[in-house]
């Protein structure tokens, strides 16, 4: 620093070299293009998701009508509604939350609680993530080895228990990530009064945690909400008004993807009904979950 | 007196009961693990290995081979890296280092509601809406300027119904690149900036910037988010089981018709009547199931070592 070096107070003598001056033009040409693509590549991405809602939107509000909410899914060439499906799709995802929700919870809880630093909590959490993003159709075959068939028929409960298993990881990786964000003083102020690790949890952790354990719950129901592959081979499918768990149950997925494959014109924009009501379910939830993770980050400061 | 005694009990029961669910965890992952190795006992019994080197995929003769499933479903996966990840990394570019913040908010929030929104939406836009325009266009196109091409011309050869496994593999590249996006994203904003400032001071272009600091500092996480795509892009079902045509036949063709392993089961698992059958789908399952197993076992440990290296 001691060495006082002379300014070059001129730009162009840097670029001055008639080689020089080539490289710099070809350096940011290089750039110029790269980052014109970029842009192209966004407003591609974006064109693209506004054709998808276009046609969703399009297709499904012309076959938006009352009677999707009043009737039975229908024979095909004759109109009809979509209840049944609806029904079944909520029974199963609300079994499926009230199983997969606390156990995930805990799991969670053990991860960023008792065992945030046990060597075996490493590997949970390797085999959770394996577990968040294999394939939901595997969950599918597995479900349908360990309850189909010692049951003998598909049922309500075996899609309920395929669509917990999918929405477990989700939520041991949301709630653990939450509960992890808990200042430790905060637990060690509680500690110093004498209560209880699972008091010190229930009452500081949970409480403090409360609206990210909450968006993880959302976000874990939104995942479910729409998935087709495991209910293809446990609940089946039901063109029926059904309420027993234990038989085979419509569900929206599936009969969205059978009316979908179908030739029927009924059935076709029938399934276009349900894929707009299943798009708005899910991203009513995931809107739901980031306004809730919005108003805690604002709540903080 | 009825004061409150402090109990070890409980504490010992809360955390033995958290403690328990973590290992079901470990357990439903050996879980899923043994329940398809056992289904698929019946079919290698029957065929051995000759199952996974065999093209003929035949239920009427209770014969099964899984080569076209396999092939096919790495080659759907692979056109939807090659359409994808430059397509993510643009975007993650855009989103990172040159929108500013009001474009790059909206932007981000609908990249991640695209990556919410369910699969089946996806197949059943690319059955109805992009197949019959887009897919019969382009196969059009091939047919006409790529097909007559020696060599490499039976690559490109179909009939222009606008379904195939490029079709699939365009289908794929767009569910999943707004989910390497977002992570793509996530691992850019962790660059410091002063890095970044010093080689804007040093006279760099921002393609230079992005090529030589932003990338090599966040290599593990690219990597990670790739393999994380592409585990996605192997094991997805419905947005490919509808516009695959489902025909087990190993062809030359990349623009064909064709089947991948997770579209087979869910198109012939329910209708399978032979045990052989349902075996031999059991059988696809699992290799899907170790294929993925490996991928995301991959893409895991270069997430691992990202965490590590930025000091979590």
């Amino acid at each position: 620093m001691s060495v006082q070096t002379p300014v070059t107070p001129t730009t162009e003598r840097q670029v001055s070299s008639p080689y020089q001056r080539r490289m710099y033009m070809r350096r940011r040409f290089i750039s110029t293009f790269h980052m014109t693509m970029s842009h192209v590549v966004t407003l591609l991405g974006l064109a693209v998701l506004a054709w998808i809602l276009w046609s969703l939107f399009g297709q499904g509000f012309s076959a938006l009508s009352l009677k999707l909410f009043t009737e039975m899914t229908p024979p095909p060439g004759s109109d009809g509604g979509l209840l049944n499906a609806i029904f079944g799709s909520v029974m199963m995802v609300g079994i499926a939350t009230i199983i997969g929700i606390p156990v995930g919870l805990l799991v969670g809880t053990y991860l960023a609680e008792y065992g945030r630093y046990a060597k075996i909590s490493a590997v949970v959490r390797f085999i959770n993530d394996i577990l968040l993003s294999a394939p939901s159709i595997l969950i599918g075959l597995f479900v349908y080895e360990l309850v189909v068939v010692p049951m003998g028929h598909f049922s309500g409960y075996a899609g309920a228990i395929a669509l917990a298993i999918i929405a477990l990881p989700v939520v041991v990786r949301t709630s653990e990530d939450m509960l992890l964000l808990v200042p430790d003083t905060l637990r060690e102020a509680a500690a110093a009064l004498g209560i209880p690790r699972w008091r010190v949890i229930l009452q500081v952790s949970y409480r403090a945690a409360g609206p990210g354990l909450m968006t993880g719950a959302l976000l874990a129901v939104a995942r479910i909400s729409g998935e087709t592959a495991p209910l293809l081979f446990t609940s089946l499918n039901n063109q029926f008004w059904s309420t027993n768990m234990n038989q085979p149950m419509a569900n929206l997925p599936v009969v969205i993807f059978n009316f979908a494959m179908s030739p029927y014109d009924d059935w076709r924009s029938l399934a276009w009904a349900g894929a707009l009501l299943i798009t708005l379910a899910v991203l009513g939830l995931t809107i739901a979950a980031r306004t809730l993770l919005a108003a805690k980050s604002r709540m903080k400061g | 007196m009825s004061v409150k005694q402090f109990r070890p009990g409980f504490d010992r029961g809360f955390h033995n009961l958290t403690f328990g669910l973590s290992m079901f965890v470990l357990l439903l992952l050996v879980a899923i693990l043994a329940y398809l190795v056992m289904g698929s006992i019946p079919v290698l019994k029957n065929q051995g290995l000759s199952f996974f080197i065999s093209s003929d995929w035949n239920p009427v003769k209770d014969l099964y081979g899984a080569l076209p499933a396999i092939i096919q479903t790495l080659v759907t996966a692979v056109i939807a890296l090659v359409i994808g990840v430059p397509v993510s990394f643009g975007i993650a570019v855009f989103l990172t280092e040159l929108a500013p913040p009001w474009i790059a908010r909206p932007v981000g929030v609908a990249i991640e509601m695209l990556a919410a929104i369910p699969s089946i939406i996806y197949g059943m836009w690319g059955l109805f809406v992009f197949a019959p325009t887009f897919g019969v266009a382009m196969q059009h196109w091939t047919m006409a300027n790529l097909a007559p091409i020696p060599v490499i011309g039976p690559l490109f050869v179909s009939p222009p119904m606008g379904i195939g496994i490029f079709t699939a593999g365009i289908i794929l590249a767009i569910m999943i690149v707004p989910f390497i996006t977002a992570m793509m994203r996530d691992v850019f904003t962790t660059v410091p900036a002063v890095l970044k400032e010093s080689a804007y001071g040093l006279g760099c272009t921002r393609w230079e910037v992005v090529h030589r600091v932003v990338l090599p500092y966040c290599r593990a996480g690219t990597v990670g988010a790739v393999m994380l795509g592409l585990g996605r892009a192997l094991g997805e079902t419905m947005a490919v089981t509808f516009v695959i045509g489902n025909s087990h036949r190993l062809s030359a063709s990349i623009m064909g018709p064709g089947a991948t392993i997770s579209s087979s089961i869910a198109n012939e698992f329910v209708e399978a009547d032979s045990k052989l059958h349902t075996s031999a789908l059991v059988t696809l399952g699992l290799t899907l199931f170790v294929i993925t197993f490996i991928v995301l076992a991959v893409a895991r440990l270069f997430l691992l070592r990202l965490k590590k290296q930025s000091g979590h």
